[in-house]
């Protein structure tokens, strides 16, 4: 059924996305000026020179890449992980029986609403004992802890959207659990495990607060940590291009996972599976 | 293939509900089982645990002689068709009844023949490459069965495939199940509460209520000799009329006149008092449209038709009646056991399509007093049954224990959940 749009939803629209897109490009058009024209404090929205010096200066930044490639690695080895622990949990909390069932989940909720900041020095103390500080699993460790109670709310709610009669057919077919587990209900819920790897990505990739505090070189160092070191020779003239620059190529990777991922996410995949 | 034997059998759920109680069926290699009953009677329970998705909790489940108890579901190889089909939405049609081949470890030539065969069978080719979200109702049920067929498996089991299909492709597909298991000539049970679908499909059929066995016969046995209240009125359409009785002599007395029996019947019935004697509604006629010959062994009564409901070949008058307390109780707990909620007692006949009666006539109906059963008010049991054609008849078909049990633990409400789960 086609609605007709009337003039009030295209002027909310456009209100809207005027609101949110606003400061997009404003970093977009800020990425393409010359550092001398940023720092002689041009008012002006769209550059008076268009230049692509500022992203071959920051892609020639050692430091930069370096941060990138952190950022890379960390952030998928956490979702990986993150997602494979949330679906074998989630699968056991909609569909066991167990004891403690309400404790495991309550925990996972508390540890959701747990706020980061105040893990921070306790952690910084541990993973210093533990010889993690400035290491790739010094951060993947409490990316995916923070980001595991969500992915399993997620999926467990997914799973239990999947007919139980799913899985009793696999086995009468002859599978075993596993393998009902595997070729039946994880493809069921594929949207749900794309929803929670999203969701686990982007908490990896723009975490700051962990990322500044657990590192000390770029080594490790992500990329929204590295940034804050972008301060320039002159404290009172940070190199807004030069920052700019840096959140568009930060940006790019969202863009094109959300738009990849995006289509995983089709709703209704499960029908037809059984009747109604 | 193979025979399945179920020795005593029994379920009970771990907050004590007995769904099953010691029930013995034996399927023979290549019969057509029909297990059938109201909704709560364990009839899909006692399925679930032939194929085991279900525990047993005690007794024997022997398939092709070997004992199955502890074996999982596909240990087992069995197929089984779902209520809901169970189809995997993610694979096409073709991936889907390639599904229990490929588990196996088939050769994609094997496969590739397999389906194809088992696609033919049921007419599936032309959508072997969709998605079952993209199929009717029908189509996805052709499926479920192609995915039953495609394997050699000992048994088809079947939990109530066709409820989910509107009439007309309910009437087809039922013809459809029939024609492809006598062909194949696989040993197959089959779950419903339907029993049109019971009456055509088995070669013998088991009548459960509240998870107690209660009849285990042809259907033709189970129309005429049933062995109590319960399957007398459970089996045949519209149901057997219930109506108080008394044997005098040879004769039954009835509220709207006195019905001669035959002598046999009436000398098993003597001296009990009231009785219910059950009266199919095909055996009335309309006395004006019959031939005098054929009249010649019933009796006629004259009766004011309250409804009635021509449909071309036949008509259904209807006429009430008062039912003393004592029977009414029993017909009214009846009623509950088969899931029906009647409002008043009356009498539902068949009458020829030619018969003239009209709504509000005192018409003059016939009854053959030799098809009349009589049941013992109390037990419900069939006092005039002539067990020699009457089938398997465990030797405890009382519900009453049970039912107190069940109802202790569970309401109706709970009963349905738990035999949906």
């Amino acid at each position: 059924m086609k609605q007709k749009i009337g003039p009030g939803v295209i002027v909310g629209f456009i209100v809207i996305l005027v609101w949110c897109l606003l400061p997009v490009a404003w970093i977009i058009s800020l990425s393409f000026k010359s550092v001398s024209e940023t720092t002689t404090g041009s008012a002006q929205f769209l550059p008076k020179s268009w230049t692509i010096q500022n992203y071959k200066d920051i892609l020639s930044n050692g430091d930069f890449t370096d941060a990138l490639r952190n950022s890379f690695g960390i952030a998928i080895i956490a979702t990986l992980l993150s997602v494979i622990f949330a679906t074998l949990a989630a699968y056991a909390i909609a569909r066991l029986d167990f004891k403690g069932k309400r404790v495991v989940l309550s925990i996972a909720l508390a540890i959701a609403m747990f706020p980061v900041v105040s893990l921070i020095s306790p952690l910084f103390d541990m993973w210093r004992t533990f010889h993690l500080f400035n290491t790739w699993p010094g951060l993947i460790i409490p990316y995916m802890s923070f980001t595991l109670p969500l992915a399993i709310w997620t999926l467990s709610a997914f799973f239990r959207e999947i007919p139980w009669e799913m899985e009793q057919a696999a086995q009468v077919d002859g599978a075993t659990s596993w393998q009902a587990f595997r070729k039946v209900i994880v493809p069921l819920a594929a949207p749900g495990v794309f929803t929670a790897a999203i969701l686990t990505f982007f908490f990896a990739w723009n975490e700051f607060a962990l990322a500044i505090s657990l590192t000390s070189t770029t080594s490790s160092r992500t990329v929204p940590a590295q940034m804050s070191f972008f301060v320039g020779p002159d404290p009172f003239n940070p190199p807004y291009s030069q920052l700019a620059t840096a959140a568009v190529i930060v940006t790019i990777p969202v863009i094109v996972i959300v738009l990849l991922f995006q289509r995983r996410i089709v709703a209704g995949l499960t029908s037809g599976a059984v009747k109604g | 293939m193979a025979a399945i034997e179920m020795k005593n059998i029994v379920k009970q759920y771990g907050d004590g509900f007995p769904a099953v109680n010691d029930v013995s069926i034996d399927v023979a290699d290549g019969e057509f089982m029909i297990l059938v009953g109201p909704s709560g009677c364990g009839k899909s329970t006692l399925l679930r645990m032939i194929v085991g998705l279900e525990d047993i909790t005690s007794g024997d489940m022997v398939i092709g002689g070997k004992r199955v108890n502890d074996l999982a579901p596909r240990d087992r190889n069995l197929a089984m068709v779902f209520q809901n089909y169970a189809l995997y939405p993610h694979l096409t049609v073709y991936e889907n009844i390639a599904f229990p081949l490929r588990l196996a470890g088939a050769s994609n030539d094997e496969v590739d023949r397999k389906v194809r065969d088992a696609s033919k069978t049921l007419e599936l080719d032309e959508h072997l490459e969709r998605k079952p979200g993209n199929l009717s109702g029908g189509q996805r049920q052709r499926v479920a069965m192609g995915r039953a067929i495609v394997r050699d498996a000992e048994a088809f089991l079947f939990d109530e495939p066709l409820s989910n299909l509107d009439a007309k492709l309910r009437g087809q597909m039922r013809t459809e199940i029939a024609r492809l298991q006598r062909r194949l000539g696989i040993t197959t049970v089959y779950v419903t509460h339907d029993q049109t679908e019971a009456m055509t499909l088995g070669d013998r059929v088991a009548v459960l209520k509240r998870g107690v066995l209660q009849q285990l016969a042809t259907p033709r046995e189970l129309y005429t000799n049933p062995v109590n209240l319960f399957v007398a009125g459970f089996i045949g359409s519209p149901p057997m009329n219930f109506l108080p009785a008394t044997v005098e002599g040879s004769s039954v007395k009835l509220p709207f006149g006195t019905v001669a029996i035959p002598e046999e019947k009436a000398r098993k019935a003597q001296d009990k008092g009231l009785l219910i004697a059950g009266i199919r509604p095909q055996h009335f006629e309309d006395a004006a449209v019959m031939e005098s010959g054929k009249a010649a062994p019933g009796s006629t009564f004259k009766a004011k038709v309250d409804v009635v409901e021509w449909l071309g070949n036949e008509a259904y008058a209807y006429i009430p009646f008062e039912a003393p307390a004592e029977v009414q109780a029993q017909l009214l707990q009846l009623e509950r056991d088969l899931d029906g909620d009647a409002l008043r007692t009356q009498l539902v006949i068949s009458l020829d399509g030619a018969s003239r009666v009209q709504e509000g006539d005192e018409a003059e109906i016939w009854v053959d007093g030799s098809k009349i059963h009589l049941f013992d008010p109390a037990t419900g049991e069939n006092l005039t049954i002539d067990s020699s054609s009457a089938g398997t008849i465990p030797s405890d078909t009382s519900t009453q224990e049970v039912a107190e049990q069940q109802d202790a633990i569970a309401t109706p409400g709970e009963q349905e959940a738990q035999a949906q789960e």
